[in-house]
């Protein structure tokens, strides 16, 4: 195991803070460890957590933090290797073919080669971030391809041969736990289960996002998101939400509309499900003025 | 060779946290344990808790487990007190809001939940030889059948095919070359069929107690057959068992499931339980498009319109609903429990599920019916 201490002159999980607070990022000490933690073990960093507590965000952090591209790769259900890894340019090969006529033509060159975020990370490792993004999306055969990949950083084409990274790329992989990942895929990964920030900590994060919002209404924004967290809803609000959600009732307030008015008629870029909506409406307004007070 | 000595000496300690941790089974690799102990030095360690953390990072428990990870580790680290299995796994089971709502009405609740009584019931449960052959027979007949009868949905990965709506270029391509550039037959691809999500929630109330070991068994057998399974228990809580389930021996896998689940032969309160299960979302999503099995006799204790909203919600959720209970009559059957009623319109099917080769049969014909 090749372990580094220090990455571009981060050699603690503190100093991993300090630097993704420059990134806009607000990191919990646990996000913190883990992060440096992967960076400096080598190891690729699986991110899981509930829909909207930050995750994709922390990735973004990190590639800013380490001035490197982020290259990121959506999950979906039947994504394989020519989607995540590469394709050949198969129109481009056959007129290739065409105009060669009597000539000798090397239709597996690289012009005919078409990077997918994977090998476009292994070639360039040194300035890139690989994001695989909601991997719990994808299907097991996935999964376990991907599974060669994260622990041998080589890939091989079979016309072209291996590929193999000259050094080990960083990769953030994210989950939101739509179903339980493999064991083996855990285990290839330093690990954070990433939680809702404190209250404190979400009211930072709210007003460094969205600057026009006032402390008031960043704590009362807290609040009221953290019982609607408690409730039984199908779509519970996230950090994005929160954000939202005090962006849009200063606008309102802005406009002449009351406090407790502006946060309730703008209700719907927090809570975006129709059964949820009515299932709260009954206790909006106390819950509002509980959080207001 | 003094270097290798000395160094397992100030790493023992860590070293023997993993073994512990194997021990209670959490799924700990060799390269997991150093990268553990190079976490360990990256970080200083400066404190008990960087140390907390290098092993939540490194060794990656699961997070519905981290209450026993962190109980191993203050028993490890801290010298604390006996360790026993801490009773609810939080993230799997799902308390009911006021539990002890139903006292009077259910007495057996409560008892249920003392840990000695439960201990008892779960040796009950796994050593009684319970079962006629008949349901031995009903589950070899889900072993050998469950891969071709379950039902199934297009899935998005694309296949070679004889016939299909896509073209295969890759391997038109490859063909081409062969006949220098000349394209004679164009490659397909189809889309490939993929068993669909079965979720299963098993009534484990006392008026259910009669099937409850055998639709567990039943629910392994399940398991096993076929991936993507989920099985909840409900009665007066929620419990996925899942995990337990996928253990492949029998004894072991009911064991481990009787050791979740606290509420045996208790009350019931169905719709407080499916209430519970839509609103955590990671669950819920377990319905969507999945085919959802729920056995039980309908007898409910709670809020009728609570039971209702619920099955309506899970209902539609789901590619369909079907609600197998004891007190089936046969094929005419009309139901006379208020709750029954009140929910038959949002169920699929109503059939019986007084017998583990009735249940079997029927969800064996689930791969010949439509999304309802």
């Amino acid at each position: 195991m090749v372990v580094r201490g220090s990455i571009v002159g981060i050699d603690s999980p503190e100093a991993l803070e300090k630097a993704l607070r420059s990134a806009y990022y607000l990191a919990d000490e646990g996000v913190a460890t883990a992060a440096y933690l992967a960076l400096a073990l080598g190891k690729p960093l699986l991110l899981e957590g509930a829909p909207g507590v930050g995750k994709t965000e922390a990735a973004k952090a990190i590639a800013a933090v380490l001035g490197r591209r982020l290259i990121r790769l959506q999950c979906y259900e039947g994504i394989d290797a020519s989607a995540a890894l590469y394709e050949w340019n198969y129109p481009r090969q056959m007129l290739a073919i065409r105009q060669a006529g009597e000539e000798s033509i090397d239709i597996y060159g690289e012009t005919f080669l078409i990077e997918r975020p994977m090998l476009a990370v292994l070639r360039a490792p040194d300035s890139t971030v690989l994001l695989i993004d909601e991997i719990d999306r994808a299907d097991q055969e996935f999964e376990a391809f991907l599974l060669e990949f994260l622990s041998d950083f080589q890939i091989s084409i079979p016309e072209r041969g291996t590929f193999r990274a000259a050094e080990r790329p960083v990769v953030v992989l994210t989950s939101n736990r739509t179903r339980d990942l493999h064991e083996a895929l855990r285990r290839r990964c330093v690990y954070h289960w990433i939680d809702y920030p404190s209250a404190e900590r979400e009211a930072r994060i709210i007003m460094m996002r969205a600057s026009s919002v006032a402390e008031s209404t960043a704590r009362a924004v807290v609040a009221a998101v953290g019982k609607l967290r408690r409730e039984p809803l199908s779509k519970a609000p996230g950090i994005a939400e929160a954000v939202d959600w005090a962006e849009a009732a200063t606008l309102l307030h802005k406009g002449g509309a009351r406090w407790p008015d502006a946060f309730k008629r703008s209700i719907g870029v927090a809570l975006k499900d129709e059964e949820d909506l009515t299932f709260i409406s009954g206790r909006l307004d106390a819950l509002l003025a509980e959080a207001a007070a | 060779m003094s270097d290798e000595l000395q160094l397992p000496r100030a790493a023992h300690v860590f070293v023997s946290f993993a073994a512990l941790l194997r021990i209670n089974e959490f799924a700990v690799a060799p390269d997991q344990t150093t990268a553990f102990l190079a976490a360990i030095d990256l970080l200083g360690p400066r404190s008990l808790e960087d140390i907390r953390r290098a092993g939540l990072a490194t060794l990656a428990p699961p997070p519905e487990r981290r209450a026993t990870y962190d109980r191993l580790f203050d028993i490890h680290f801290r010298g604390g007190e006996e360790f026993d299995q801490p009773e609810a796994e939080d993230d799997e089971i799902v308390r009911l809001q006021d539990e002890g709502r139903g006292e009077d009405e259910t007495p057996l609740a409560d008892e249920a939940n003392e840990s000695g009584l439960a201990a008892a019931r779960t040796e009950a449960l796994v050593e009684r030889r319970f079962g006629t052959s008949a349901t031995g027979d009903a589950l070899r007949r889900l072993a050998r059948d469950a891969p071709t009868h379950l039902p199934r949905r297009r899935g998005h990965r694309r296949i070679r095919a004889r016939r299909g709506p896509f073209a295969d270029l890759r391997r038109t391509l490859r063909d081409s070359v062969r006949s220098d550039g000349e394209v004679f037959r164009l490659g397909r691809l189809k889309r490939r069929q993929r068993l669909r999500k079965l979720l299963l929630l098993i009534d484990v109330s006392g008026s259910m107690k009669g099937r409850t070991e055998d639709n567990m068994k039943l629910a392994h057998a399940l398991s096993q057959a076929a991936p993507n399974v989920e099985v909840f228990t409900f009665g007066t809580r929620l419990t996925r068992v899942t995990r337990a389930l996928r253990v492949k021996r029998r004894e072991q896998a009911l064991h481990a499931a009787a050791h979740l689940v606290s509420d045996w032969d208790g009350g019931t309160r169905i719709g407080d339980a499916l209430q519970a299960f839509l609103a955590v979302p990671r669950f819920a999503g377990y319905a969507r498009g999945a085919a959802v099995v729920v056995l039980s006799d309908g007898l409910e204790r709670g809020d009728p319109t609570a039971l209702r909203d619920a099955v309506a919600k899970l209902s539609r959720r789901s590619w369909r609903l079907s609600w197998l209970t004891p007190l089936s009559t046969g094929p005419g059957f009309k139901p006379q429990t208020e709750a029954l009623i009140a929910i038959q319109r949002f169920v699929d099917d109503l059939f019986d599920g007084g017998t583990s080769s009735a249940i079997v049969s029927y969800i064996l014909s689930l791969g010949q019916r439509r999304a309802a």
